[in-house]
């Protein structure tokens, strides 16, 4: 059946099955594949989003259990007032090496940021522990994280 | 270059989807199009195969092979930009299409990029510059001597006068090129973009989550397919309920694919697979192909491999060094004399296990069939053998089939193998449909072609004054194939510390194996560093030695030991050593807390030089964290793009480290046991410690970063365990039940 989604502030329609995991629905039906499909089992973050402005795992939320709720993705994060500032951060310090997990990477940072403006290193190793970087750009997300602060970068 | 400047990134990126829109119908067509998108009526003739100015000034260049991460969309089309002289931001970067004849072997891998191009990339900026230089210098009636450039233009020197590139771009149809070998290059001090920091060329789009990567490729009317193969690995398909799977909501098809005979070893010398047995699932979202597949029930044939495993391998290691070695590799003086002389042996056994590169994009390829031609797109390391591979297989001439290199989501060696591009391909002639293909990450660790496990069984001799006269090493390897090893499971004759010490004996013995394997990041030399360098520390402190000093003073007083291609440049590695010892206060590590300690390692790979110190600590309980590691790297003289070295380097650590602390695949049954991060974990954010970089700046030639700094990191990290603790760790992962107090 027909889902009404809101996605980056637009209501947007996906026709599919309601046990598909909102990943799925936003990639192949809604077309934003900015969020990405690593693992299918919230382990490694690369599809993270934000549902009411929580970061979650889309691999993991059927889009029948959607409903009203607020999603943002990567490709609304330049409309944010927070997630401009981490992809401008992300930029300036060029973080990516291969780039895919770095979107569910922003998304973790900006919903760590709205809600800790000035987070500490164990704050950050909290909530960025569950994005995995395969190339591991560790190094670069942290000193992005204090740099889109306004935090010392060592 | 600020976050501002990457609009013109997206801007150039909105284009090349304009390109991949009408298919790419070959070189000339893709400039034209270019070029008719950017400046209406006027066409511009490229100058050469990668470089086309505009009239209106932009200047586009092709990056000719594929970016999975180690930044050569960015790097090499620095060298052509710098001899061509222009500014950056005025630079917009296309991928090469696949075409050898053109470009020559198109490939990421080897860090082979800054060795092959540091010289004939430079000159193919330099070559369309003086193009544009004699252009200018005809229209203005005078020699090209009287002619030089700045960023964008050419200036007539006795009068001032100026022309853009732009506006000499048509005219430069008319001028011939110079030989490439004559024209002159700049000195190193006037490069304004070779040795300053450039963010890559993507990373707009990375930060944007705008289409980018092989799994974001799209085609009109384009399905979605899942491909389910045996867990052990060959296994052929007994059955399948296709039926069930086909009443799946958006299944539009399902089938067996029989697969190629030779697919385990596919002939003509391709890394990996060819087409593997399997059942294909096709549907009009990836989640209903993926219910569709969990419908079939698959049964698999028996495969003779299912009676291997990684317990076995090991009982097979041990009894084949209890025997006599297959074959002797290397043999100088005479070990066994040097052993019973010696003041003081050691004996030690490494073992190492089977990795997966576990690339965070799972392995994908998207495939178009038009009139009996076939179109790909994927995040490829190796395009032409992947388009080579899939005309043998479907029975194509390699001339109607065009491989895309699209951006792949790491490499690591994975990608250097096209297993799944021929599935891809496979399967969209089947469906009758463009397909995308995406792997489960599950198919992704159970299919891979993982690094080869190995043992090494070492022994060692010291004379009287602590010198390494004696070392004596039993490799046992696999093989697989018709090889006398199995892919990246073989070892050089003249592997350190070979023609560092007088009496050194190489044996080899191999065990047959029927997993597939092929090169994870620093092939070979992942493995090899951890044995070498964790043994060589071993023998330093049976010697009484400071282990950097021993490492010194094995590498003798010789610049250069060997000739080409195997010369190692003892006088490079001790270059390092002291340097990582200043940088670390080395010097100072005894006043470390208790738990606590500092272990060097150095390793030659990849035309690279590397010596590292790790400092960990160790808890009571075993855990290990590496607090830092300090990197001196020689890799020549010119570092290129001083942002994506650095980044190259602290990843590679960071990888080894979490190779080292985490990974392994083992085999029970003839299967992969691990199949996701739950059970093959990767290093995290609180894991990851500050990685401190010196490049040594040398007369040599530079040369490549994407794997060079990897192997020293693991052993750097294990001789500091056993600084810390007296705790020798010999086989890997590393576990807290081995460094208990």
């Amino acid at each position: 059946m027909a889902y009404t989604l809101n996605v980056n502030g637009k209501a947007v329609s996906a026709d599919v099955d309601g046990d598909t995991p909102l990943l799925w629905a936003l990639r192949d039906t809604l077309g934003f594949v900015g969020t990405k499909y690593g693992c299918g089992v919230a382990a490694c973050g690369a599809c993270t989003v934000h549902v009411d402005g929580q970061p979650m795992r889309s691999c993991q939320i059927p889009v029948e259990s959607v409903g009203k709720a607020k999603i943002s993705t990567i490709e609304g994060m330049a409309a944010h007032p927070v997630g401009k500032k981490v992809q401008a951060a992300w930029t300036e310090l060029d973080v990516a090496q291969c780039g895919y997990c770095q979107a569910g990477q922003i998304m973790s940072a900006t919903a760590l940021l709205a809600k800790t403006p000035k987070p500490t290193d164990a704050q950050i190793d909290e909530a960025m522990n569950g994005n995995i970087c395969r190339c591991a750009t560790y190094v670069r997300i942290r000193a992005a994280i204090k740099r889109a602060s306004g935090q010392k970068e060592v | 270059m600020t976050f501002h400047d990457q609009t013109s990134a997206v801007r150039g990126a909105n284009r090349r989807e304009i390109l991949t829109s009408v298919g790419a119908g070959g070189f000339t067509l893709a400039f034209s199009m270019a070029s008719r998108a950017e400046a209406q009526d006027d066409v511009a003739k490229p100058l050469n195969a990668y470089v086309t100015v505009a009239p209106n000034g932009q200047v586009t260049i092709l990056a000719k092979s594929p970016d999975v991460g180690q930044g050569v969309k960015t790097m090499l089309p620095m060298l052509i930009a710098e001899e061509l002289d222009v500014a950056w931001e005025d630079v917009r970067i296309e991928m090469a299409p696949n075409d050898p004849k053109t470009y020559g072997r198109q490939f990421a891998g080897g860090s082979m990029a800054t060795p092959m191009h540091w010289e004939d990339l430079r000159r193919v900026g330099a070559v369309a510059r003086a193009m544009l230089i004699q252009a200018a210098a005809t229209a203005w009636n005078c020699g090209p001597g009287d002619c030089t450039t700045v960023p964008g233009e050419v200036i007539h020197k006795p009068s001032g006068k100026k022309r853009t590139y732009g506006s000499l771009a048509m005219a430069c149809a008319n001028v011939t090129p110079p030989d490439p070998k004559t024209v002159a290059l700049k000195d190193a001090k006037d490069y304004r973009i070779v040795g300053k920091p450039v963010v890559q060329y993507d990373t707009a789009r990375i930060v944007t989550g705008q289409p980018l990567f092989g799994i974001d490729q799209r085609r009109p009317g384009m399905l979605y397919a899942t491909y389910v193969k045996a867990p052990v690995f060959g296994a052929k398909v007994a059955s399948a309920d296709l039926e069930a799977a086909k009443a799946v909501k958006g299944v539009k098809a399902a089938f067996i694919v029989a697969g190629a005979d030779d697919a385990f070893a596919p002939a003509g010398g391709h890394i990996g697979q060819g087409l593997m047995p399997g059942v294909a699932v096709v549907a009009d979202n990836w989640w209903a192909a993926k219910k569709g597949r969990d419908k079939l029930n698959v049964k698999w044939a028996e495969h003779p491999t299912g009676a291997q495993s990684s317990k076995g391998y090991a009982e097979q290691a041990a009894a084949l060094n209890a025997g006599k070695p297959l074959r002797n590799a290397r043999n100088d003086g005479d070990v066994d004399a040097a052993l019973k002389g010696a003041a003081k042996t050691v004996e030690a056994a490494y073992a190492y296990p089977f990795l997966s590169h576990a690339n965070l994009e799972p392995q994908n390829c998207t495939a178009e069939f038009k009139d009996g031609k076939l179109e790909v797109w994927a995040p490829t390391q190796f395009p032409e053998p992947g388009r080579q591979l899939c005309a043998k297989t479907l029975g194509m001439k390699p001339e109607d089939i065009t491989v895309n290199m699209v951006r792949g989501g790491g490499g690591f060696g994975r990608r250097l193998a096209n297993d799944y591009m021929v599935e891809a391909a496979w399967i969209a002639r089947e469906a009758k449909a463009p397909v995308k293909l995406v792997w489960t990450r599950e198919d992704d660790m159970q299919h891979d072609h993982y690094r080869p496990a190995g043992f090494h069984f070492f022994k060692g001799g010291l004379d009287a004054q602590g010198n390494l006269t004696a070392l004596q090493d039993h490799f046992v390897t696999f093989a697989s194939g018709t090889g006398p090893t199995a892919p990246s499971a073989g070892m050089s004759a003249a592997e350190f510390p070979a023609r560092f010490v007088p009496n050194l004996r190489y044996d080899v013995s191999t065990i047959p194996l029927g997993v597939p394997t092929g090169p994870l990041r620093a092939p070979g030399s992942n493995a090899l560093a951890f044995a070498f360098q964790s043994f060589i520390d071993e023998m330093a402190h049976a010697a009484g030695a400071d282990p950097l000093a021993f490492q010194i003073k094995l590498l003798g007083d010789k610049d250069v030991v060997g000739e080409a291609p195997a010369a190692y440049a003892a006088g490079r590695m001790r270059g390092v050593l002291k340097a990582v010892g200043e940088m670390s206060g080395w010097a100072n590590r005894g006043k470390l807390p208790k738990g606590e300690g500092m272990g060097v390692a150095c390793y030659y790979s990849h035309q690279g030089y590397f010596a590292e110190v790790a400092h960990v600590a160790v808890s009571a309980e075993g855990a290990v964290k590496a607090k830092k590691v300090w990197v001196a790297a020689d890799v020549g003289r010119q570092i290129i793009n001083p942002h994506g070295a650095l980044n190259q380097v602290q990843g590679s650590v960071l990888d080894g480290i979490s190779e080292a602390l985490h990974q392994q695949i083992t085999i029970a049954n003839g299967a992969a046991e691990q199949s996701n991060f739950t059970d093959y974990p990767l290093m995290r954010i609180s894991e990851a410690c500050p990685v401190e970089v010196k490049f040594l700046k040398t007369e040599f030639n530079p040369t490549g970063l994407g794997e060079p700094a990897l192997p020293p990191a693991i052993p750097a990290l294990t001789n500091a365990i056993f600084a810390a603790t007296g705790k020798r760790v010999r086989s890997l992962p590393i576990t807290p039940d081995m460094l208990k107090a």
